[in-house]
Parts: C-alpha cells; structure tokens; sequence
C-alpha cells in the first residue's frame, strides 16, 4: 500500500488539503474576525449546498460522466415546493411534508431521465445532460409563470435555517451526505461497480457488472440531491426565483469534484476531496469580499483554482 | 564480423519507489543489425526499452547512441534522435485516416494548411512497399489490428529512424502477416537500420535476428550471436534453469493426458450459431471436465463465437444448450449466473481494471456473492484474495496494488483468479497465454489442465499450434466464420490443424472427423 500511494507525491495528494489550510492561515493573520464562529457558520451555510450537489456529481464523474442538468433540477425542485406547502387545500403540515418529498423525487425523476438517454440511446452524458440543462430551467420558470415567490414558514425552512443543538441544519446534512456517499463507494458493491465502469467500462461488462442499471442510479443519485439542495437554497432566502435558484451550479460541483483530485476521466474517487474542493473554493470567495474585491474578480480567481487543480491532475498521469 | 556499434547502454540502473527494476543492465546493437530482446516479464526488458526511448529517465548509467552520448527526456526526443518504436499495444488514433495516423505531428504542409494530397500518396506508397495495399483515407479503426500494427510501423519507418524497436510486434499478426513484417525488417537491415525485436516467439527470433540479448532480474544475463546458441539453451538462460529441467518438461505447461475425457457429460452444444458475417454456422460441444481447442486463423470468428456464447453479443439464430437446458444469455450477468467466464483476448482493453487494486480486480465478478444487503463482506474478500495470491502465485506487493502496476504474466493471473474463485462450469479462455512470459506461461497452461481434471470445462482459444495440440481433448477448427473439422484425439496434430485451418478438413469421415455439412 505504501508502495501505491508513495507512487504519487505529496503535493498532489495532499495539495488540496495544503491549499486550504494556507487559505485558513492567510484569514487567520489578515481577515478581522475571521477567528469566530459566526464565520465558521456562514461560510458553512454557503458551501453545504455546493457540497451536497457536488457529491452526486463526484459519482457521476467516478462512471466517467458529467451532470450539467443539476442547477436546473435544483431550479425544479425550488419552483415546486412553495407550491405544495402554500397550498391552502392541503392541510399545513401535510403540505410541508409533501414539499419535502415529492420536489426531492422529480429531480431524482429527472435523474434518471438524463441516466435513460445516456444508457438507452448511448448518447453523451455531456449532450445529454444539457438536454435539461436548457430545459429544465424553462420547465421551472412555465411552472411559476416566471413570478418570484416569497414566503415565511418556519417549518419549511428549518432545512435552510434550522439550528439543531445550535448547528445550522443543512451543515449537518452536508456532512451526513459526505460520509454516507464516502462509505458507499468503500464498502457497498454499488461503490466498487462505480468505479469499475469508470475505469474500464468494457472490462466491466464482461464481468457482469449491470453497467446500465449503475450508470441510472449514480444520475438519479444526483438528481435526488440536486432536489435537496435546491429546497436548502429556496428556505435560506425565503423566496424562490426560478431565474436564480442553482444558476451555474454545475460549474461550481464540477470545479469542487476537479479541485478535490477526482480523475475527470473516471475510475478514480475522492469524495472528501471533493469536500476540501468545495470548501476551497468557498474561501477565496470570501476572502476576497472580505478584502473588499468585487465579484466579478473572484469569478477570475475561482478560474486559475480550476486550471492549477487540472494541472496538479495532469501531473499526477504522468 | 559485427558492425560498428549504433547503440551501447551501459550500466543502467532503475529504481521505482520500492522495486529494483534495472541493475547494470546493458545492451549493444550494432547498425543494421535485427538484434532479439527477450527475458521473462518483469525481466526489466521494458524498462530498459523505455529508458533508451525516453518514456523513464535513468537513475545512472550511460547511453551512447550514433557516436553520441544522449540523454532523451521524451518520446518525442527520441524520435528526432532517430529511435522510433512500435508499442506492444497500438497506440494510434482509430477515428483519424491511417494516412493521418502515419503522417501525425509532421504532416506536409502547404501554406501553413494540410497537403491532403501529398499525405496521402506518400501514406500510400509506404504502405504499398510492405504489400499493403488499402485506401489510406479510411478511418484507421474500420480495419482489423494488423493493418494498425503495419500502420504503426509504417509511420516508424516513414520518420527516417535509425533504430526501431518493436515491442511483441507480431503477437496480434497471423503467420502471412509476420511474413510480411520480416520481409519490411529485412528491408530496414538491407539499408542499415536496426531493430530491436522484442518477442515472446523463439522462432521468430531465430528467423529475423542476428544478436539476441537476455535478460533476467533486472540484468543483462547473455549476450551473443543467435546462430550460436540453441533454443533450449536460451529458454534455460532466461528462466535460470538447468538445460536438462527444460528438456524433460515438453514444449508447453500440458502434460499427456491419461483419460478420456469426451466420456463426461454434455455441458455445452452450441449449433449453427450465426451472427452477421463474422458467424456464419459455428457448432461446438464441450463435455465435462474436457478442454476444447478453438482454433483458426486472425478472424475466422474464434473471439466472435466466445462473446457469443457468454452473451457478450447476440446471435442472429442458432442454438446454445448448456446443461441440457435451451438458454439464451442477454448479458454476460446471464452466462454468469449459469456457470461461464470468460477471459477476454485483450487484457489492457477488456480485462483489468486499471487503477483499481488487485483485490478489487480479482473479485470484480464474485461481488454480488460476497455481499450482504449490498455491503461487501470485507474479510471473506480478503481470505478469497489472498487464497488465490498464494495459489496462483501472483507476484504483487499486496492486494492493495494497482493491477496497472504488475506485469502482463501477473495480470493474466489475476484474471483467471476473476473466474476461478466463481467456482465456473465451463471457462472461456481467449488467448490465455499471449503477451505472457515463458514461466508463466507454462504455470497457467498445468494450472488449466488440473482445473479440467477436476471437472471444468475449458473451451480455449489459441493462435499458438503446441498450445492446441498439447492441452486440448479435441480442437474444433473455424474458418470464415464455419466449423470446418473437429479433430479428436489421435487426429490432433500440428499438421491436421494447419490443414483444416486452410483448406477445411481433409481428412475423410471414415476417420472420425466430423465433416461439417457447411462444406
């Protein structure tokens, strides 16, 4: 074992996690009150629903594919839910429930919509995906007639706001997400068939892998979490806005994923680095609006993380 | 009566983290001298070809090439150098034209644009001086692999080498193929260039080359003129036997069988099994505990009639009972679940898993049975594992190494381990033993024998005629697509198998060959 891992070198295994702990020191010195648990929190708050989308696409990426459709599937499940729990023929608590549930399974629905395309008609996950990358934001905004909803009920956004023993709740949930999808690919048969397909798709069949039945799932996996994460999304604001909920989405998981040491060619898997990636990438942007840098620079910044993550990828293959 | 030297590596020595792959290995060839590399894998003959090639840097040791001493830190370097090579496994670009391919990353050019033109007539006439005579413009992976590998070479040729070297050039070539590659080596030798030749064939190396050096461990063990050792003297070397050890083990792993084995029951009838053109009427029976030899030339259907069998592909028509029982499998899932493996031809393309761990490679197709509620029971994985490690004699660090990293004999056993821990009824062998150095090769032929003795049954693909003459019970013959003859056996010879494999069965039915109606 040794002798695999010391194949790779330090740097490019623990590159991310070094990344980041320099980004944390950097605060640490020249950011005022970086050093504080409010910090802590809104940095966590704005990076769960990052994390939670980015895990599925770390699946999706493990197969050798690619989801572009997941901001859009958050943008569904974000229209849907005010429909369901400010329903006034639906008793309160019932329209809650359902607004937890039935957003959550369309995007899984939708999922695994883009899985069928892929396996059925072996069309590429990059083209199919952008099926309901471009639709899928125009099915949100038919349903919505385009109108922004706002809304106050506290049930509902305790998946946004929630603070269970003083910890915000989608936190919680992203950190639950993580370990769960982490002990999936080590322990589960699913996990290792995941990887099989991403690393030799051929080799795999031949073996009896169910390679379609695979491929369905890890997109309905992350259709199901891109529901999740666009409830999260619509109670933190208190409004949904089928234009804005999870726009460019896709982009910030698959930067998370790259950023994180998961191979984009498949086969290979680090779902805490794609924990670490996000986080990363979360902190330059609020290191450089602490520092009062507009934006649209930290859009330049989130770009050059992207190119050094791909480089230190490149240098790995060598 | 050598030429001057073209090429002298001296003392090279190689370290990856935890192996010792080349100490003070050396090897000289002189100009236009076809010069035979051979040694088991892991010998380091790789490892040394890809240091003079510039794929790995050395760790010390001097490399003197032309009159210079040189230091390539790219593939590329060393083609401008003037060293091209010919990889074992083709490494070219299937959707691009096959003049693409030979011309890529110095195409003529006409102000600053493609000469289409150009290219392809000079693609053409390249080709043609190796008998080749196809239309350049086709995408190179609409033709099968031998015009690839001729591809390769051709494009090695074409950028005016100094030395080729050719790793297992002709392990995907019939015999009319390998001919025409030694007519293009004696070519390069006739206007002085050499090659290096790297083959796991003895007698290719004895027709075709003049120098042969052995290595074994890491180093350069022999080094002489190939007149002037015998072919058993050069497989003691290599392995590190004595001379009379070889001789009394026979030519391949297969000892003489004792029974007959067609007396089993009936475990597989396939009949008049079509698909496309590639099957046009195959019939097959294996009986228990019995190997069948499948044997026919590059594209008779060999490979097409195993997919077809394990539900890899489907048939158009024709019938495959498999214990008595009518089956049609969808899915290699199906077949699975019957009791058949298969292990495919193409290692790198269709059997490892590259990045994963030998374990997980090892029990990629028992998963589902070493699981509980789709969790994988750890510890039965790992007692399997390392069963088979010891069993089969894998060389690994650990059952957590990258299967990437083991050598091809090593991989192939970690394949066969794949099937054999499903405790299959009948195993499909393509090629078991192809790209797969002498020692292993003769551990995997016993290791299928005593499988067969204890009830499997194997249905084996080769190209290699000792192979199928040594291990089989019976051999089946294809040709275009047919089961032109069954042999059983006293019929089995070398001779009776080129015979079918060329002109169909010759030998009359009064003598037990089935001649098949197709005829």
């Amino acid at each position: 074992m040794a002798r695999a891992s010391s194949r790779e070198g330090f740097g490019q295994k623990y590159g991310a996690l070094l990344a980041l702990a320099a980004l944390i020191v950097f605060n640490m010195i020249f950011t005022r009150y970086f050093l504080n648990l409010q910090t802590l929190y809104v940095n966590f708050t704005q990076v769960a629903t990052i994390v939670i989308v980015a895990t599925g696409m770390t699946l999706v990426i493990a197969t050798g594919g690619i989801d572009l459709s997941v901001g859009s599937l958050m943008a569904i499940s974000g229209a849907l839910a005010p429909m369901l729990f400010l329903n006034e023929s639906l008793p309160p608590i019932l329209g809650v429930a359902l607004a937890f549930v039935l957003p959550v399974l369309t995007a899984g629905a939708f999922g695994l919509f883009n899985g069928f395309l892929i396996t059925r008609y072996a069309i590429q996950p990059i083209i199919a995906t952008l099926v309901l990358f471009i639709a899928g934001r125009g099915i949100a905004q038919v349903v919505t007639n385009g109108n922004l909803t706002t809304f106050s009920n506290m049930t509902f956004q305790f998946i946004g706001r929630g603070r269970p023993l003083g910890l915000p709740f989608q936190v919680l949930l992203m950190f639950a997400l993580v370990a769960l999808i982490a002990w999936v690919i080590r322990a589960t048969i699913f996990g290792r068939y995941v990887l099989a397909i991403g690393g030799n798709e051929a080799a795999a069949k031949l073996s009896g892998v169910p390679v379609s039945r695979v491929k369905l799932a890890v997109y309905g996996i992350s259709g199901l979490l891109s529901g999740l994460a666009g409830l999260i999304v619509i109670a933190i604001n208190s409004s949904s806005d089928a234009n804005q909920v999870g726009l460019n989405m896709e982009l910030d998981a698959i930067a998370a994923v790259a950023v994180g040491g998961t191979a984009l060619t498949g086969g290979k898997v680090n779902v805490f680095g794609t924990l670490i990636g996000a986080l990363i990438i979360q902190l330059i942007r609020y290191t450089l609006l602490a520092k009062g840098v507009p934006d649209a620079v930290a859009l330049i910044v989130k770009a050059v993380i992207i190119i050094l993550a791909v480089y230190s990828q490149r240098v790995r293959q060598s | 009566m050598r030429s001057e030297l073209l090429l002298e590596m001296r003392d090279i020595t190689k370290t990856f983290p935890g192996v010792r792959a080349l100490t003070n290995a050396s090897l000289r060839v002189g100009s236009g001298e076809v010069h035979a590399l051979i040694g088991q894998n892991g010998a380091g003959k790789s490892t040394l070809i890809k240091i003079l090639t510039g794929a790995y840097r050395r760790d010390s040791g001097s490399v003197v090439f032309a009159g210079a001493s040189v230091d390539f830190r790219s593939p590329q370097a060393a083609q401008i150098g003037g060293v091209s090579t010919i990889y074992q496994e083709v490494n070219l670009v299937l959707y691009r034209s096959v003049a693409e391919n030979i011309f890529m990353g110095r195409e003529p050019k006409r102000f600053g644009l493609i000469d289409w033109k150009r290219m392809n007539q000079e693609a053409k006439v390249l080709l043609e001086r190796f008998n080749i005579f196809i239309d350049v413009t086709q995408p190179l992976g609409s033709y099968n692999i031998a015009i690839q590998q001729m591809t390769a070479i051709a494009r090695a040729v074409s950028v005016k080498a100094k030395l080729v070297v050719m790793d297992e050039p002709t392990s995907s070539l019939d015999d009319a193929e390998v001919e025409v590659l030694f007519d293009v080596i004696r070519q390069l030798k006739a206007s002085g260039v050499s090659v290096i030749f790297v083959s796991h064939r003895l007698d290719e190396l004895y027709a075709v080359c003049d120098f042969v050096t052995i290595m074994r461990d890491g180093q350069t063990v022999l080094e002489s003129p190939i007149k002037d050792i015998g072919k058993l003297e050069l497989v003691a070397k290599m392995l590190n036997r004595d001379l009379s050890d070889v001789q009394s083990s026979g030519q391949t792993g297969f000892t003489a069988r004792t029974r007959n084995a067609s007396d089993g029951a009936l475990r597989l009838e396939a009949s008049d099994l079509q698909r496309g053109r590639a099957l046009r009427g195959v019939s097959l029976s294996i009986h228990e505990g019995e190997i069948v030899g499948l044997a026919g030339l590059l594209g008779s259907g060999r490979t097409e009639t195993a997919r077809a069998l394990f539900g890899a592909d489907q048939l158009s028509s024709g019938q495959v009972a498999f214990d008595g029982r009518q089956k049609q499998f969808k899915t290699p899932g199906d077949a699975i679940q019957a009791g058949i493996g298969l292990c495919s031809e193409d290692r790198k393309l269709e059997g490892i898993i590259p990045y994963l761990s030998v374990r997980e490679n090892l029990t990629l197709a028992l998963l589902p049975q070493l699981a509980k509620n789709g969790v994988v029971d750890r510890a039965r994985q790992a007692e399997i594992v390392n069963r088979f490690i010891t069993r089969m004699g894998i060389k690994t660090a650990g059952a957590d190494q990258p299967i990437r990293e083991l050598s091809g004999g090593n991989q192939q056993k970690v394949l066969l381990a794949r099937w054999m821990c499903l405790n299959p009824k009948l195993l499909i062998l393509d090629e078991p033993t192809r790209g797969v150095d002498v020692g292993a090769k003769a551990e995997i032929q016993s290791l299928i024998q005593e499988l067969a003795m204890d009830g499997l049954s194997v249905l084996m693909i080769s190209s290699e005629l000792e192979e199928l003459f040594e291990g089989s019970d019976r051999v089946v013959v294809l040709r275009d697509g047919q089961s032109v003859a069954t042999l059983t056996h006293d019929q089995i010879s070398q001779e009776s198998i080129m015979q079918a494999m060329a002109h169909g069965a010759t030998i009359n039915a009064g003598t037990g060959v089935n001649l098949e109606s197709a005829l």
